[in-house]
């Protein structure tokens, strides 16, 4: 198998199994070859073969590769799973950057590693860029300091006369390192203006157009549309149809913060007072992890977020599932939805009800997030609850205070809370 | 001097004299005289009213020393928070006060005092002077930075320590984010200690074109001292616009200005621009002088001149002037357009083009040389290997897009690290090895020092090589935990090991100072046999620095009849020479050929600048703390201290009223 078919392989299998689980999705299901596929390799194809450098990438990809492609030959059994698994082990402990990349995003072992993958034409001619200078730059290093080693331990004639060297002689040694090093620098200087063209804008017209506001410390984000009546508005989980590129607006509603998306895109501040634009694109369904990396305050370190990129139909399908509004309450809940209106409205909005407040995260469709504050925890039931109890515990210094609840008004509130779907 | 001495002493009185030549033989009976007119009083008096550069030198030495130990235990605090995922150990608060004063005290406390320490020291014994050419603003320089040291320090036995990171961005640091005192501290810190900057800069860039030994022409000087005149000069024009931000910062937290304030017109990126033009050109300013250490000290175990010493010296101009057009690639991610960001990225690249050239004279030098394996070489050949491999990370980050991506993740800290590291601690250990002798007169202990390079040198990159692979895994900077499932245990594991390993090679270090400053071998001038001028005089050398002022004739003083092929010119004069002993004097020289054109008179001690420096922090103290009658007092009290101090005094005058047409125009002019 070739290089850039080993890619192919990847690229398509990783479309396959997004959103499974890590052991299932080393089992290959080859069935037929959809249009995602072709478009994937395409541009895979196209940037890799532009820039030269699909040998560097892809023997990167298929040492990563080996194990699971052998695997699929006898089929998926558990103890081919725990070899695997030790393989992995393995390589990891040896080159500490290997990550499990025949997987979906979502269960990547390093989801930020925007070093070994990408995920949309965004970021995939930056790796590649990246891929280049590491290995130019690396080879570089090891020469120059060869020498340096060289000339420290290089023989000389043993005889001390006390003289000392003569001053001239030696130039020859700036004018050539200095030489090499310049045609170097300019040559990666146009390539790398090359890739900077090539990311600073989408190459169509973004599919969708999204405003995504930081606060200390999570992310409110705005589908934009025609129609006002299809607008809404949702936290800290970005669902984007699949292979289109997507409009970002950022700001800022507080200080400064940076939107990054690794497998994506390169990050963008979010400065109050402008907006930034940036895009991103997904070319493979799956779950992308995003964390804030301009430094915020206190709980810079839990303000991530996550994209999901899904099919057209499943996205639209999500799109009106979150323009409705909230269910009426149903009488079983009542005492909840008091709760929530005296403690919760005034800072979160649930549409529909009279909670509109907007210094929180909208909670209209809470439930159908994957993760509460701003990528802290998974959202169940029980770790809900215990975000709204302990929040200064989780997340010193955030707006969301602890709220103290009798058993009896937790769960009225859970319940209601339940029905956030 | 005499082309324009005729236009000129139709205005001035003529000059006092002209001095004789001779020599003074060690232990004879003027040279008691010469020291009894340079050394400080002993007891408290001296130690507050020195003007002796060496003495302050030394003081910036140790004062920098110690706050890098500062700075280095907050690092080992934010290592063992980050050892594992979800670690307790300091809370968010505290982890990012501790990793805003590590920045602060290493980059602003350390790296440059820690320089300004040898250049102090060394510059006019390098030059053959006697002083630096305003020795009282150079007690003022130290002072001041003692106090702004003690003043960023002030807030943080109380938990209120700057806490928004070096870089201080608005609006974080602003008056709505951040209510608490912490700013307002590191701001007004932050100008108090640009005070002494500017003035330390100032000094250096007249002593350079004024304070050289006759015949030290410019293409004479050694690199280190191209390197802090560079650094100086560039500090001219950096300091303004970080003490201009740091300013508007304070007035828009304590007076309601908007300079920052979004809602009133404000603009937040401003203050990105006002900090990285400071802050890019300082980067150079904390690096270059370390450079110049490494090419004046390596040639000495190499046993012959550095390679390309014009290149060397142009080189670290250059770098310093295309490091004032690069600001932006701090700025990348801002939203800035594509247009300017491709000519900042390229201008990046270029920027390493010098460093090149620096890179390349040292490999070749020790390539051509006979290398000395002493434990100062150690350190100098181990900073070629780490400023190679920071320079290669920083090219990667000039190359915009991929900037996107690594800007932010421990790639920078890597980078950052190996940069600062590399190229200011480990020169500067190595320096400390290599001067040792001249400032104490005793040997470091060689066993020891081979022992602390080894585990600096092997922790420095257990800890911060791993750094790069946090990074390319997606770590962000300046998160105080991390969750298990983003994959960045290991590394943050092997890092915090190597950190620990990397305190313990410096505190070898530490220990091997205290043993040998009381127990080390005595040192004879020149335990090296080093060609420059400082090795000329005793070890320690006396208040005076040369008996009788030196001429000199090529760049390796010490070395003159002994270098391979070497042409036969007139000989430096190391014995004879200018005898100048009315009060404190030494020889002004005109700025490019070093000819000898006037008899500098020195100053004496003075408690003014310790006191100057005392009232003007204490006056920052006053905007501190809002006590505006308090603060009313101590501008007056700074003002009534500089007028002591800069009252006019007839025995400064290098003129005479006298008319004396013997020496009228022509005072210090040589034979």
């Amino acid at each position: 198998m070739s290089s850039v078919e080993s890619l192919k392989t990847l690229r398509y299998r990783r479309s396959l199994n997004a959103g499974k689980c890590i052991l299932t999705a080393r089992q290959p299901r080859l069935t037929g070859r959809g249009p995602r596929y072709s478009l994937a390799v395409r541009s895979a194809f196209g940037h890799s073969v532009a820039v030269g450098i699909v040998l560097i990438a892809a023997s990167l990809r298929t040492l990563e590769l080996v194990k699971p492609m052998k695997a699929s030959k006898s089929g998926f059994n558990s103890r081919s799973a725990i070899k695997n698994l030790r393989f992995r082990i393995t390589l990891l402990a040896l080159s500490m950057v290997a990550a499990r990349p025949s997987e979906a995003a979502d269960t990547l072992s390093t989801p930020l590693n925007y070093f070994l993958h990408s995920y949309g034409p965004a970021a995939t001619p930056v790796m590649h860029l990246g891929w280049l200078m590491t290995a130019l730059l690396s080879a570089i290093t090891l020469i120059v300091i060869l020498l340096l080693v060289i000339a420290i331990v290089r023989k000389r004639s043993s005889a001390d006369s006390g003289m000392i060297g003569a001053e001239s002689g030696g130039l020859k040694w700036v004018y050539i390192g200095t030489g090499i090093s310049t045609f170097i620098l300019a040559g990666l200087t146009v390539y790398f203006l090359t890739v900077l063209n090539a990311v600073a804008k989408p190459t169509e017209t973004p599919a969708l157009t999204l405003t995504v506001t930081g606060y200390d410390w999570w992310w409110n984000i705005e589908y934009e549309h025609a129609d006002p009546g299809k607008r809404f508005v949702t936290a800290n989980e970005i669902h984007i149809p699949v292979g289109r590129p997507v409009l970002l607006k950022l700001k800022s509603a507080d200080v400064i913060h940076a939107f990054w998306v690794p497998v994506l895109a390169g990050k963008t501040q979010m400065i109050p007072g402008l907006v930034n634009q940036k895009w991103i694109q997904a070319d493979v369904p799956g779950i992308y992890a995003g964390q804030c990396a301009q430094f915020c305050g206190a709980a810079h370190a839990h303000m991530n977020l996550e994209v999901i990129a899904e099919s057209d139909r499943d996205f639209e399908k999500w799109q009106e599932a979150q323009r409705r509004a909230a269910f009426p309450v149903s009488e079983h809940n009542e005492h909840g939805y008091k709760l929530f209106m005296d403690r919760c409205g005034g800072c979160h909005a649930v549409r529909g009800t009279e909670a509109e407040g907007l210094h929180g995260p909208d909670l209209t469709h809470l439930n159908s997030r994957g993760r509460i504050a701003a990528g802290l925890l998974t959202n169940t039931p029980d770790h809900l609850m215990e975000w709204i109890t302990r929040a200064q515990y989780f997340k010193p210094g955030a707006r969301m205070p602890s709220i103290a609840l009798s058993d009896s008004e937790a769960s009225a509130l859970a319940s209601y809370l339940s029905t956030l779907d | 001097m005499a082309a324009i001495g005729a236009t000129r002493h139709r205005i001035d009185p003529p000059l006092e004299r002209i001095p004789e030549v001779g020599r003074i033989p060690a232990g004879s009976p003027i040279e008691a005289r010469l020291e009894k007119i340079w050394e400080t009083a002993p007891g408290w008096r001296g130690s507050l009213s020195t003007v002796d550069h060496k003495t302050i030198g030394v003081r910036y030495l140790v004062t920098a020393f110690l706050f890098l130990v500062i700075g280095g235990i907050e690092a080992l605090f934010l290592r063992i928070q980050l050892v594992g995922p979800e670690m307790g150990f300091l809370t968010p608060e505290q982890y990012n006060q501790l990793f805003t004063m590590h920045g602060v005290t290493m980059i602003f406390l350390y790296a440059l005092p820690v320089l300004s320490g040898f250049s102090n020291y060394l510059w006019p014994l390098l030059l053959g002077s006697r002083d630096m050419a305003f020795p009282r603003l150079n007690a003022l320089s130290y002072w001041i930075f003692l106090f702004a040291g003690l003043f960023m320090y002030i807030s943080f036995p109380l938990g209120q320590a700057p806490n928004a990171g070096w870089f201080n961005y608005v609006p974080f640091s602003g008056p709505v984010y951040n209510t608490g005192p912490n700013i307002d501290v590191f701001a007004l810190g932050m100008v108090l200690l640009g005070i002494s900057t500017t003035v330390g800069s100032v000094n250096f860039v007249v002593t350079l074109f004024r304070m050289r030994a006759p015949g030290m022409t410019i293409n004479r000087v050694p690199i280190l001292v191209w390197g802090t005149l560079t650094a100086s000069v560039a500090n001219l024009f950096a300091i303004p616009a970080v003490s201009l931000a740091f300013f508007l910062l304070w007035l828009d937290r304590q007076i309601g200005a908007h300079f920052f304030d979004v809602a009133n017109n404000g603009q937040p990126l401003l203050w990105q621009h006002l900090f990285w033009i400071f802050g890019h050109p300082w980067v150079y300013v904390v690096v270059l002088p370390a450079m110049g250490i490494v090419s004046d000290a390596l040639p000495t175990f190499c046993r012959r001149p550095l390679v390309g010493y014009t290149a060397v010296a142009l080189a670290t101009m250059a770098t310093m002037l295309l490091g004032f057009g690069v600001w932006v690639h701090h700025m990348f991610a801002t939203g800035l357009p594509t247009v300017a960001l491709s000519i900042f990225g390229a201008a990046s690249m270029v920027i390493s083009i010098p460093s090149a050239v620096a890179v390349f004279a040292w490999i070749a030098t020790i390539w051509l040389g006979k290398p000395v394996f002493k434990t100062p070489f150690l350190f100098f050949a181990g900073f070629v290997a780490l400023f190679i491999i920071g320079g290669m990370s920083g090219v990667m980050t000039a190359a915009v897009p991929l900037d996107w991506q690594l800007n932010e993740t421990y790639f920078i800290v890597a980078h950052l690290h190996y940069v600062l590291l590399g190229i200011n601690v480990f020169p500067v250990v190595g320096a400390i090895y290599y001067w040792f002798p001249k400032f104490t007169g005793r040997m470091m202990s060689e066993k020891l020092g081979k022992w602390s390079f080894w585990t600096m040198f092997i922790g420095f990159n257990a800890g911060f090589f791993p750094m790069h692979i946090a990074g390319l895994l997606g770590m962000p900077r300046r998160i105080y935990t991390y969750p298990s499932r983003m994959g960045w245990d290991e590394v943050n594991l092997i890092t915090t090991v190597g950190s620990f390993i990397f305190a313990v090679g410096v505190l070898i270090f530490l220990v091997n100072v205290v043993l040998s400053v009381k127990r080390g071998a005595r040192a004879g001038a020149n335990p090296w046999d080093a060609p420059t001028l400082e090795w000329a005089v005793s070890s320690p050398p006396p208040a005076y620095n040369f008996a009788t002022i030196p001429t000199i004739a090529s760049r390796h003083p010490l070395w003159e009849g002994r270098i391979e092929g070497e042409e036969e010119h007139s000989r430096t004069k190391l014995e004879e020479g200018y005898l100048l002993m009315r009060g404190r004097e030494t020889l002004g020289t005109s700025p490019i050929d070093a000819k000898p054109v006037v008899i500098l008179k020195m100053p004496e001690d003075s408690y003014t600048p310790f006191l100057v420096g005392l009232f003007v922090s204490l006056l920052f103290v006053g905007l501190l703390l809002h006590s505006w009658t308090f603060t009313a007092l101590m501008t007056a009290l700074s003002c009534a201290a500089l007028s002591v101090w800069m009252w006019p005094r007839r025995n400064l005058g290098q003129r005479t009223t006298r008319h004396d047409p013997a020496s009228a125009g022509r005072g210090g002019e040589g034979p």
